[in-house]
């Protein structure tokens, strides 16, 4: 129990996936205009990244590494996950069409999101358990969303600012989420597995 | 300098007018991630390079073979094949850099500029033509990798060529403290924010479009 609030804690506040890691920076620089677009992604991630986790984290156990197949990681999780965004993607089409127009555009997307690869990669490498796992691809993608949603209410106050000239676009972007990134820190220290 | 040599055009076309990075913020996750010592950065600007190189010519290749709905799959399981033996050779001559650049080194397959280019440039061209391109977007991701490394390890360490011990050049005297946010995560953003910005002076003053 504690184990799994230690990785919930950290994941979505000290070692924040996109703001201390930088996984998930292009959708984090690309998608954070507008805050209705960021949640949309942000439940996109959540969904995604946590079915990812369970599926890669069973694969690798029970195939990969039972039959000293580890060479095949990279190739078996990148289309794993790109077969779980379609696979995603034509069931919330089937079951749940609102939904599906709501995240649609972003289900795509998420294919070259390195923050799942990087979860499934992670799981693995940390030698967690199965429930640890999935607790991890939860808290790392609520970690994203967080600093997603939080990009976006920003963005959104900078669209009115007088920003010089050389520095707009991506560049005060950037700079921001440094100044995010900063304001994280102050997690730094708090809680190690 | 012939003007309209295509050759020439694709190879300077990805190292200035559309650096990846600094152009067009492609591939962002290794730039920040890995880009705290100058190493580093050229170990994984040349990594991803060759990775580039060899799944560009090799899409280029089989482009007629490829059938057009699955062809994202297809770009994806070649180069996953060639980030695979990158990581392996990395792994056996390198394992210091290795060590260094962690889950960064299998993140490579998720990389958008390599994908980016399969689907843009090589599903389109000759063999050759994708040669030269990858080997100019390439150079163009490794120099801002490069320079980007090169200004957080100076500010933030005050070395140039670390961490390894050995060949850690130490560039000021004892009294001098480093900047830390630069080595740290923030120092990351802030530092690729400040480089674009002065990319945009450089550009707008040497008026390239």
């Amino acid at each position: 129990m504690e184990t799994l609030l230690s990785i919930i804690f950290i994941y979505i506040l000290v070692d924040n996936f996109v703001l201390q890691r930088f996984f998930g920076i292009c959708p984090f620089l690309g998608v954070s205009r507008k805050m209705e677009t960021a949640i949309g992604m942000s439940m996109a991630v959540i969904f995604v990244m946590t079915m990812a986790t369970l599926v890669t984290w069973l694969l690798y156990t029970f195939v990969l590494d039972r039959f000293n197949l580890q060479y095949l990681q990279i190739v078996t999780f990148i289309l794993v996950i790109a077969s779980l965004v379609q696979l995603v993607e034509t069931t919330l089409r089937k079951i749940s069409p609102t939904l599906y127009q709501g995240l649609g555009i972003f289900l795509p997307l998420i294919t070259t999101n390195c923050a799942i690869m990087a979860v499934a990669l992670l799981a693995v490498r940390e030698e967690f358990a199965f429930i640890e796992a999935v607790v991890f691809g939860v808290a790392a993608s609520l970690g994203f969303s967080l600093a997603l949603v939080i990009m976006a209410g920003i963005r959104e106050r900078l669209e009115l600012a007088n920003i010089p000239d050389v520095l707009q676009g991506s560049a005060v972007t950037l700079i921001t989420a440094g100044i995010l990134s900063l304001a994280f820190q102050g997690f730094r220290g708090m809680l190690t597995l | 300098m012939s003007a309209h040599n295509p050759y020439l055009e694709d190879f300077s076309r990805g190292i200035i007018r559309e650096n990846p990075v600094f152009r067009l913020l492609l591939g962002m996750c290794p730039v920040l991630g890995v880009t705290g010592y100058f190493m580093n950065g050229l170990g994984m600007g040349l990594a991803s390079t060759a990775v580039l190189i060899a799944s560009n010519v090799v899409i280029a290749a089989l482009k007629n073979f490829i059938p057009p709905q699955v062809r994202i799959p297809c770009f994806i399981v070649i180069i996953a094949t060639f980030v695979t033996i990158i990581e392996m050779v990395l792994q056996a001559f390198q394992p210091v850099l290795y060590e260094a650049l962690g889950v960064f080194v299998p993140l490579i397959v998720v990389n958008c500029v390599i994908l980016g280019r399969a689907e843009a440039f090589a599903s389109k061209r000759p063999v050759l033509r994708s040669l030269v391109d990858g080997i100019g977007v390439g150079i163009g991701f490794t120099l801002a990798l490069g320079i980007l490394a090169l200004v957080r390890e100076v500010a933030g360490q005050g070395t140039v060529m670390g961490p390894d011990p050995e060949s850690t050049i130490m560039l000021f005297g004892e009294g001098f403290e480093p900047m830390g946010l630069f080595g740290q995560p923030p120092g990351a953003f802030i530092a690729l924010g400040l480089l674009l910005g002065l990319t945009n002076v450089i550009f707008k003053k040497l008026n390239i479009k």
